[in-house]
């Protein structure tokens, strides 16, 4: 029996190798804070020191992930961008991309935070105060709420009044201290600071005042319109403001 | 005379894996490789920017990962399929001679004696159905973002990042050896292996 079967009467190592890989799952879980700080002060080492661009590659919660929900994205240059000011305005307004850069600039720094867990510590954003270009626009007494869209073709976001003209909301130019390049949504993004990630469109082109909320991309399959870190999606840990 | 029924038919051939097995292994393998593909358009920068679509892929990702536990699921109303995670589970002390010989890289066919499956090829199939566990659990915390507070989220994206990292490369070893290994496809893909390569690659299966 035994000599026909070698397997029948073996030790069940396979069910304890399921069972380990399990358990170390759940441990990588509790235990990934403390991890993830170490690998990314290594890997952050190792990278200087890379010239193959191969550490890029790896896992790391400290970088930014690209996110595009459109099938190709127009590039947009000094010369071709634009950013309109419209809907419940006095003074609808067409800005150039030297425009803005000709206002006054706001620089803040804040952790990146997206809803799905990954963030980006203390990351300079340089841009102009959203407030600031709505003044301009002279906002009408009826509106409620701000719509933003993008040159993207697809995305869309919005904030109420109030939040849009809190001092921590710009339209970013500058993102880690260097002009915001294409993937980040460059030549210009919005940037809600208190909010987590995905109400900071990437390639603004309009802001239009509106008499009510309405929900942008993400929003419309689920998420948070009231996007706050720390109070909604779920999250009850420190707020990013 | 009409012959017995529990004779063995007198051909050349094996029978390694029943229909039933073989195409809980094409599911399984299709439904991973869409994993795999739709993690890749969403994780490498460039292909994320090369593919865009965000909200299709992420979908793709989501359903295809949480139905790739349903084929071995389902396989297990199969007696043979069964049958073949008892013998995937147990290990007898030939499996132990087999993995000192690999990792001496001795590949000798008389130092690496396996019964139907080799020491390797247990703790693979050990090993992958646990991480996609531990990938299915993490990728529901991901998703459905009102179930943790984001700390859990943020570990459970670590979690997820280097296990499929991982999976990624045991993968491609997977698929390497198989690439490597024709007669072993062709049990996979018919359900019969010849006579002379089952008793050379795996000396103690008898069925």
């Amino acid at each position: 029996m035994n000599d026909e079967h070698p397997e029948e009467r073996g030790t069940p190592i396979g069910r304890r190798v399921f069972l380990g890989t399990l358990a170390l799952g759940a441990a990588g879980v509790v235990a990934a804070p403390p991890l993830q700080r170490g690998l990314e002060a290594f890997l952050g080492g190792a990278a200087d020191k890379d010239p193959t661009g191969l550490t890029g590659l790896l896992p790391n919660g400290g970088g930014f992930r690209y996110y595009s929900v459109a099938s190709s994205v127009p590039r947009k240059n000094a010369g071709s961008y634009r950013l309109t000011v419209d809907g419940l305005v006095a003074r609808p307004t067409t800005y150039t991309l030297d425009a803005l850069k000709a206002l006054p600039q706001t620089r803040l720094v804040r952790d990146v935070q997206c809803v799905t867990g990954w963030r980006v510590p203390d990351t300079p954003f340089e841009g102009v105060r959203l407030s600031r270009i709505l003044d301009a626009a002279r906002v009408r007494p009826t509106a409620k709420a701000v719509r933003f869209t993008c040159f993207d073709g697809t995305y869309t976001e919005s904030l109420t009044l109030d939040q849009a003209r809190r001092a921590d909301v710009l339209v970013a130019l500058r993102m880690q201290d260097k002009d915001l390049g294409h993937s980040h949504g460059g030549p210009v993004r919005l940037y809600v600071a208190p909010m987590y990630f995905y109400k900071s469109a990437k390639w603004l082109s309009g802001i239009t005042v509106t008499d009510e909320v309405r929900p942008g991309y993400w929003e419309e399959r689920g998420y948070d319109i009231d996007a706050w870190v720390g109070r909604s999606n779920g999250r009850d840990d420190d707020p990013t403001s | 005379m009409t012959p017995r029924a529990d004779t063995p038919p007198v051909t050349a051939d094996v029978r390694r894996f029943t229909t039933l097995q073989r195409w809980t292994h094409r599911t399984t393998a299709a439904l991973m490789g869409i994993c795999v593909i739709t993690a890749a358009c969403l994780y490498v920068p460039q292909l994320a920017e090369l593919v865009g679509r965000r909200a299709l892929v992420v979908t793709l990702h989501q359903w295809s990962g949480l139905a790739l536990p349903v084929p071995v699921l389902a396989g297990l109303a199969s007696r043979a399929f069964r049958a073949d995670l008892g013998r995937l589970n147990r290990f007898g002390p030939h499996d132990r001679t087999w993995l000192r010989a690999a990792l001496r890289r001795d590949k000798r066919h008389a130092s690496r004696p396996a019964a139907k499956f080799n020491a390797g090829q247990k703790l693979y199939a050990s090993w992958i159905a646990g991480a996609t566990l531990v990938m299915l659990a993490t990728g529901l915390m991901m998703w459905f973002t009102h179930l943790t507070p984001l700390l859990w989220r943020t570990s459970a994206t670590f979690v997820h990042d280097w296990l499929a990292l991982t999976m990624g490369i045991v993968l491609a070893g997977h698929i390497g050896m198989a690439l490597a290994d024709p007669e072993s496809r062709r049990g996979m893909r018919t359900g019969s292996v010849s006579r002379e390569w089952a008793s050379r690659e795996h000396s103690l299966w008898r069925e």
